[in-house]
């Protein structure tokens, strides 16, 4: 590993290049509702003292997001005002001046910095094996995955949000457990939480695994815990780390008398069960259970229409909605089901652990636990599971053949974030390209362990083509795009949620049936 | 990985990038009242769906040559009238006579986008991939490196995604004749040529190499014999081809002659704007416009391009191979540029096309012509507003260039094709290391490029001066196309006679 690494990294750099390049490209692209959102959030920081942050309202995107991140826009706004100091401006709603784009749109290439860099730190840590084709190395392969991640390009660099940054700490974070960094790897995380509070998700994982694994110092010898190697000191230096960068994050608003009004900010329950558009996951097929039952009843003259609760779930505004056949769902409800739905990988975690590789299962399993029962998710929270478990894929096969199910039903289920004919032909490319690569490049890492997909999944997959089809060019141009506009996106999340879920369960068996032996046995020779 | 997921992603990223292109402005982008080239191929869609084939070319009560008149082949007129066609489906306004003058609306913006994005896709991309794949040898992986940078030609990309033309159709035939010739379907070649011919009268770049490669195979075969059968074979296939797509103007001599007088407006001048070719960068010196009369003017360049592109034909004339073929085409199309009369700056693109093909055989050299023939396009870039896609795929090229075909590694003198040059200059100075020399003036001029970009960028002219930068950039460039011109000429003019055409890969 010593030799050159210049000459080993060259490649690298390559990947890294190319993609930055592609992102300047597309600062013209169309960008959503959350470009103003950032905007807005630009101006109030710098033109507002602390005390408002969380109390402005003069346009509807309030702040919303932990004070650490607050703070980032802050210091970009001082940027800011070098480009156009007119977006600085609270009042200036919708503005979107060339420069203030060119600001915005650099502001996110250049912080993806972090994530390029995390991802440095994660192909160091894959189990690598130097093979004489480049594209076939398990680090180029995985640095590919996640730097030119389609998903994480549409809605960083089209649609308009700062993932690279914080997936980078996560990822970074990750890396930092691999190296047996745990602290530092503790320090990241609680960063990450302050700057977006979205990866309260993923906190069960991180909390058993450095309790279990950091503050626990020995195991026997079948792995369960050995009470007595309790160590108080990590676990002081441990609270110390994570209460410190909560107090500082938090505590002018303590100070303030605030901390009620933020918390409000954070956690808006008044939004309903799904988004807009349904992301693909259990409430996306509950919803069509509910809708399909009704239909069927009054057909079957069961139910009385006059008494059927107007639902607007697709109306595409983000109310709550009301069932009609099936109990309605509760908050309190989405989070019974998804702690229940986490709870069998954190005990397994608990009683089987498995070093900083069974931890990021437990992560994924977390962040895809939250995702399908979750209250009010967002499509875009896949990305949350598909960048993660790109770690994993390249390490085993039954890894990968669960990680190209999740990726392609993931990304595809973004599409309808970007609506515009203008952005159809790139996001179709992009995610052509990225799964026509992830798919050759697993499949022929793992050559010898037989076929990646079974037949049914494959057939799956590929109905994603006439679906696309449909959805994004037919169905358009028909008059019922008129009636019923969200048709398409009702069949996409359904479809799509089918794959999610499936895989994870798939993600499940895994954890339960296979014995790690393969990845122990790659790790001692290591 | 197999080469077909390879092949596809590049593909991809190329069409990615092209279409990333073409969220930027175009030429002529809301400014009234004459706008630019994309107003103009509007423009003939407009005229080519409203009116009878024969008023196309004529000043007519309802078609003013002076606004935008069509003086391209006829073929452009038939895909104009193909896209007008589909425009009145989607939108009947985009082609309105009189009333659609000076139409922008992103919808129709979106329109004209993709029908360049559409005659790309069937067109330019499978022959370059033919080309990659069946003329070349060497490893799979090298195949689709050269693909990829051939793809990435940042020139060709800003000029048909930003700009607006469709350079694409004709530069993606003429590579169909390359092809059809590489692999020995002489016929299939001179009809993509000739159809090339018909959509750009500036196919005449490359049309000597083609003519004397089929000519030399002609005379090879024995002209009494095979090769006057298969002379005799070309001629009615070019003759045939020409006059199908004249077929509606051949009625009337009158037509054609219009036709002809409309493709070459000898009335327009030595040049225009700032170009940066020969006459341009006298004119610093010289002001032959106002020196010499127009005839002689015309005269002269018609002499000295046919004296800069003899060497080649009648090299190529005597060894008629793929290998020389490519190397003529660069040279004949480059004597054009530099000394033929009314050259336009996007017209380098037809150099560029064949050096694009010789991007393996001479890395350094080819990718240092590209980018240069790229910067000289710059002032037209930032009329347009494509500054930002400029840097981006100029920087993207040059990188991914340069790291996939290791041009900066195969600079050795044999690689270089420069052995006779080098044993010229041994007799004089014997310890001049030539690669190290060729490696510094690239980086040198890298240098300039970039430090002249930056200038015409963030400085402002000097008052007296408002033409510096664009004129600084058109000697610069100059000087490079004539270096180039020499080098190709002499790689050309010097290959061993028993040398194979194709070098073995690395």
């Amino acid at each position: 590993m010593a030799a050159p690494v210049t000459n080993e990294w060259k490649w690298f750099s390559a990947l890294a290049l190319g993609v930055s390049l592609l992102k300047c490209l597309l600062i013209n692209a169309y960008h959503s509702t959350d470009f103003e959102v950032h905007r807005n959030w630009l101006a109030l920081t710098h033109s507002l003292p602390l005390s408002k942050w969380y109390f402005e309202d003069t346009s509807e995107w309030t702040l919303d997001y932990p004070p650490f991140f607050a703070w980032f826009e802050f210091g970009l706004s001082h940027l800011a005002a070098c480009f156009d100091s007119e977006m600085l401006a609270v009042q200036n709603l919708n503005y979107a001046s060339p420069a203030t784009v060119l600001f915005q749109r650099l502001s996110v290439i250049v912080t993806d910095v972090v994530f390029i860099y995390a991802v440095k730190e994660c192909c160091r840590g894959v189990w690598d094996e130097k093979r004489k084709d480049l594209l076939e190395q398990p680090s180029f392969i995985l640095a590919t995955l996640l730097l030119w991640n389609f998903g994480l390009l549409i809605v960083d660099h089209i649609h308009f949000q700062y993932n690279g940054l914080l997936f980078g700490i996560l990822l970074l974070s990750i890396a930092r457990h691999f190296q047996g960094r745990h602290l530092e790897g503790a320090f990241l995380f609680s960063i990450l939480l302050n700057l977006k509070h979205i990866y309260l998700y993923i906190t069960p994982a991180y909390g058993i695994f450095l309790l279990r694994c950091f503050c626990f110092t020995c195991s026997n010898a079948d792995r369960s815990v050995q009470w007595r190697s309790f160590s108080v000191l990590r676990f002081t230096v441990l609270g110390l780390i994570v209460l410190s960068t909560f107090a500082l994050s938090f505590g002018p608003f303590i100070a303030l008398g605030q901390l009620p009004q933020v918390f409000s900010r954070l956690f808006p329950f008044k939004r309903g069960l799904c988004h807009a558009y349904w992301a693909p996951n259990i409430w996306a097929l509950y919803n069509v259970a509910d809708k399909a039952l009704t239909v069927l009843g009054v057909k079957l003259k069961l139910l009385d229409i006059t008494k059927i609760p107007k639902a607007s779930m697709t109306g595409g505004l983000v109310q709550e909605s009301q069932h009609s056949v099936l109990p309605s769902v509760t908050p309190l409800a989405t989070l019974i089901c998804t702690l229940l739905s986490i709870l069998p990988a954190l005990v397994h975690m608990w009683f089987r652990p498995n070093g900083a590789r069974g931890f990021l299962r437990c992560l994924v399993m977390c962040a895809l636990g939250s995702f399908i029962f979750g209250w009010h998710v967002h499509e875009k929270a896949i990305l949350m599971a598909i960048l993660p478990y790109s770690l994993l894929a390249v390490e085993q096969k039954e890894d990968a053949g669960i990680f190209f199910i999740l990726t392609t039903t993931g990304h595809y289920s973004l599409f309808p974030l970007l609506f515009t004919a203008q952005e159809l032909p790139v996001k179709i490319l992009l995610m052509l390209s990225f799964t026509v690569f992830s798919f050759t490049s697993l499949k022929q890492l793992f050559r010898k362990g037989g076929r990646l997909l079974s037949t049914s999944e494959a057939v799956y997959l590929l109905g994603l083509v006439p679906l696309g089809l449909v959805c994004e060019c037919v169905y358009p141009l028909t008059t019922w795009q008129k009636s019923f506009p969200f048709i398409p996106l009702l069949v996409t999340s359904v479809y799509c949620a089918l794959g999610v879920i499936y895989a994870f369960i798939r993600l499940y068996i895994l954890l339960f049936t296979f014995t790690d032996c393969g990845t122990e046995a790659k790790m001692k020779s290591q | 990985m197999e080469t077909w997921s390879l092949i596809s992603v590049c593909v991809f990223l190329g069409l990615t990038t092209r279409w990333a292109v073409s969220f930027n402005s175009y030429s002529g982008a809301g400014k009234p009242p004459m706008f630019g080239d994309y107003e103009a191929q509007r423009h003939w869609q407009e005229v080519t769906v409203n009116l009878p084939v024969h008023e196309w070319y004529f000043n007519t009560t309802d078609n003013d040559l002076n606004y935008w008149g069509l003086d391209y082949p006829p073929l452009t007129a038939y895909h104009s009238l193909l896209c007008a066609h589909v425009a009145k489906l989607i939108d009947p306004t985009w082609v309105e006579l009189y009333a659609s003058r000076g139409h922008e609306s992103p919808s129709h913006k979106l329109f004209m986008r993709a029908t360049v994005f559409i005659a790309d896709l069937v067109i330019y991309i499978p022959a370059v991939l033919l080309y990659c794949f069946y003329l070349r040898d060497g490893s799979a992986k090298r195949r689709v490196a050269v693909a990829l940078c051939i793809l990435l030609y940042p020139g060709l990309i800003l000029i048909d995604y930003g700009h607006f033309q469709y350079n694409s159709v004709s530069l993606g035939l003429a590579l169909w004749a390359v092809v059809g010739l590489g692999l020995g379907q002489d016929l299939l070649g001179s009809v993509a040529f000739s159809l090339a011919l018909n959509y750009k009268q500036m196919e005449l770049y490359h049309s000597l190499p083609f003519f004397c490669y089929l000519l030399g195979k002609c005379v090879k075969q024995g002209l009494t014999g095979r090769g006057l059968f298969l002379l005799l074979k070309l001629s009615v296939t070019v003759l045939l081809t020409f006059a199908l797509c004249w077929l509606p103007f051949l009625s009337d001599p009158g037509q054609v002659l219009q036709v002809l007088c409309r493709v070459f407006p000898v009335g327009r001048g030595l040049f225009e704007d700032k170009v940066a070719n020969t006459w341009c960068s006298l004119n610093v010196l010289i002001k032959i416009r106002t020196i010499l009369p127009s005839q002689i003017q015309l005269l002269c360049s018609f002499v000295l391009t046919l004296l800069a592109a003899l060497p080649s034909s009648v090299k190529l004339l005597a060894k008629p191979t793929l290998w020389q073929l490519k190397l003529a085409l660069v040279n004949s199309s480059l004597a054009f540029f530099l000394f033929s009369y009314h050259v336009h700056e996007k017209s380098i693109l037809l150099p560029a096309l064949p050096v694009c093909l010789l991007i393996n055989d001479l890395p350094l050299m080819s990718i240092w012509f590209l980018l240069v023939s790229n910067f000289s396009m710059l002032p037209l870039f930032m009329k347009d507003g494509l500054l930002m896609p400029y840097v981006v795929t100029t920087l993207g090229f040059l990188f991914f260039s340069v790291y996939l075909l290791s041009a900066l590694e195969r600079t050795t003198v044999a690689e270089l094709r420069l052995e006779s040059y080098q044993r010229l200059t041994h007799a004089c100075l014997p310890t001049l290391n030539l690669c190290s020399v060729v490696k510094w003036k690239f980086f040198l001029s890298l240098v300039g490029m970039a430090a002249l970009s930056l200038a015409s960028m963030l400085l402002d002219p000097p008052a007296a001066l408002p033409d510096l930068f664009p004129v600084l950039i058109s000697v610069f460039s100059f000087l490079h196309f004539l270096g180039l011109f020499v080098y190709f000429n002499l790689v050309q003019l010097t290959e061993p006679s028993g040398r194979k055409n194709q070098k073995k890969a690395n």
